[in-house]
């Protein structure tokens, strides 16, 4: 039911793990729905030179927080906030219908990290 | 790669006696057994053979035995049977809130037709209480529906009591007992049962067959009309190949029983052993002793139980989740759910059902990978170790879970 680029990204996650004094962190889902995001960024200069995730859910859901920080890394901030979850999904050669509802809110936790940063930022 | 199967409360192998009986009732006797001929009569005869093994299987009469295509149209045949043939008496049953949906659907639909229905809740261990039972019972209840065991975390129901309170009260008592016949002995005489689903995909038998045990003298209504088969109680010609198939199963699955379920117990304390021993932040769900012996059923806390299933996979295990996310819809199991388990730890939980032809080593090989791979999947989720502390816990937007 999964892709082979989903079954990569999930048997081979990339960017696991966290950033101590992150610019920004970003976390979307709830145990409820057993879909969890967190993303952390390092930002300078507007550019996103770091990030990583962390990811409580199915397959679906680790291979789009995996995807999606493979998309970002190297984009400005602007850039980034233009990635959807659509094309989070359309990057893993697409997702089961039932899977795009909850396991693929990777773009959703990218752009809570920049609003994150964001707010850091201003105060 | 190596193959483990531990899958069997999903389905079973068909063994290879049995089939080899079923191709032989496929190609060579191919009779319809209502013709009067000498082919008719030859499969009507392995027909009536066949309800004798599957009668013998749970102590019944042969003529209380009506095949059916499997425990979901059994269910149905129960359950409305009896709801449409003593609406008169009364319009209320009384389920459990973890019946398999082949029983809870049937009662919302009987709901629509103007039955009331009465869901019992059950214990954290899965089991229902016979207090609960008893104050649910009132002058217009016709039949308690309670399954034997569950499929999912394998509790055992006390069956004996619930049947000995319905006969007091004169109250039919039906049992799902998909999960359990040819696994582990049934008694219907002295279980008090009056009803009883079986069906022939759980214990090495074929799927498309099943039967419905009716106790002589239960007042019930067909639900299928057409030809006159089964005495009128299930239209339709006979699955031949999958009731002989039945019948040969029935028949294994009685002799070997006693070497069956002493070994697959054996299995499966090795593996809970394991499992708890190896692993930290498991829980097990389903009734520590009154279980099914192939039956485990763990809730690895922080984290999800599809990953679970799709790592294990990739290493050649085959197992079962009641997570939301192989079910298609976005709430875990009604079973765990209904335990009291949270939906977090309801999501994390993995069934390993096994089957006679599991090996010691297949338990070795389980207890030697699940560690790895709960370990790595517990390093990437943010529910697990320190980072637990953070807590921002937005609402889902997507499905509304708070």
């Amino acid at each position: 039911m999964y892709t082979e680029k989903v079954m990569d990204h999930f048997t081979n996650p990339r960017n696991v793990g966290e950033i101590k004094n992150a610019s920004g962190v970003g976390e979307v889902g709830n145990a409820k729905c057993g879909d969890i995001m967190r993303i952390y960024l390092q930002v300078d200069n507007d550019i996103i030179t770091d990030v990583k995730f962390k990811t409580f859910g199915c397959g679906a859901a680790i291979a789009t927080s995996s995807m999606v920080t493979e998309m970002v890394k190297g984009k400005t901030l602007d850039e980034a906030l233009e990635i959807s979850n659509q094309a989070v999904a359309e990057a893993l050669g697409g997702l089961p219908p039932a899977k795009m509802h909850c396991s693929n809110l990777a773009a959703d936790a990218l752009h809570e990290a920049i609003k994150d940063y964001i707010a850091k930022k201003g105060k | 790669m190596k193959r483990i199967y531990f899958d069997h409360s999903a389905t079973t192998p068909v063994d290879r006696e049995v089939a080899d009986l079923m191709l032989e009732y496929m190609t060579d006797k191919y009779g319809n057994p209502s013709s009067v001929h000498s082919f008719g009569r030859e499969t009507r005869k392995a027909i009536e053979e066949a309800r004798e093994k599957v009668a013998a299987l749970i102590n019944a009469s042969p003529n209380e035995i009506f095949f059916t295509s499997g425990g979901t149209e059994g269910d149905n045949l129960a359950i409305k049977g009896v709801a449409y043939a003593n609406r008169k008496k009364g319009n209320h049953i009384i389920t459990t809130q973890i019946e398999h949906h082949a029983v809870l659907h049937t009662c919302e639909y009987l709901e629509k037709q103007g039955f009331t229905v009465t869901y019992l809740p059950v214990d954290e261990h899965a089991m229902v209480r016979m207090e609960d039972l008893k104050n649910a019972i009132t002058d217009k209840t016709i039949l308690i529906s309670v399954m034997f065991a569950n499929n999912e975390v394998g509790t055992i129901q006390p069956i004996k009591e619930i049947g000995q309170l319905a006969k007091e009260k004169g109250i039919y008592f039906h049992t799902d007992a998909v999960q359990v016949a040819g696994n582990y002995p049934i008694d219907v005489k002295e279980l008090n049962i009056d009803l009883l689903t079986l069906s022939g995909h759980k214990f090495y038998a074929s799927k498309g067959i099943g039967a419905l045990y009716i106790r002589r003298g239960v007042k019930i209504e067909e639900i299928q009309h057409g030809g006159g088969h089964e005495r009128n109680m299930r239209a339709g010609t006979e699955n031949v190949p999958g009731i002989v198939g039945l019948g040969k199963a029935a028949e294994i699955a009685k002799r070997d029983m006693e070497k069956k379920v002493t070994y697959i117990q054996g299995l499966r304390d090795k593996l809970i052993a394991g499992v708890m021993e190896k692993i930290p932040h498991v829980k097990l769900n389903g009734h520590p002793e009154c279980r099914m012996p192939g039956n485990a059923n763990f809730s690895f806390l922080y984290i999800e139980g599809e990953s679970l299933l799709l790592n294990l996979d990739l290493k050649g295990i085959a197992a079962s989740s009641g997570s939301a996310c192989t079910s298609g819809s976005l709430d875990p199991s009604h079973v765990l759910l209904a335990m009291g388990l949270t939906h977090e730890v309801a999501h994390g939980s993995l069934r390993v059902s096994l089957g006679r032809g599991n090996t010691e080593e297949d338990i070795n090989y389980f207890l030697e990978v699940v560690p790895e791979i709960v370990e790595r999947l517990r390093s990437m989720s943010p529910l697990y170790g320190s980072a637990a502390e953070f807590k921002p816990s937005n609402p889902c937007t997507h499905c509304h879970h708070q």
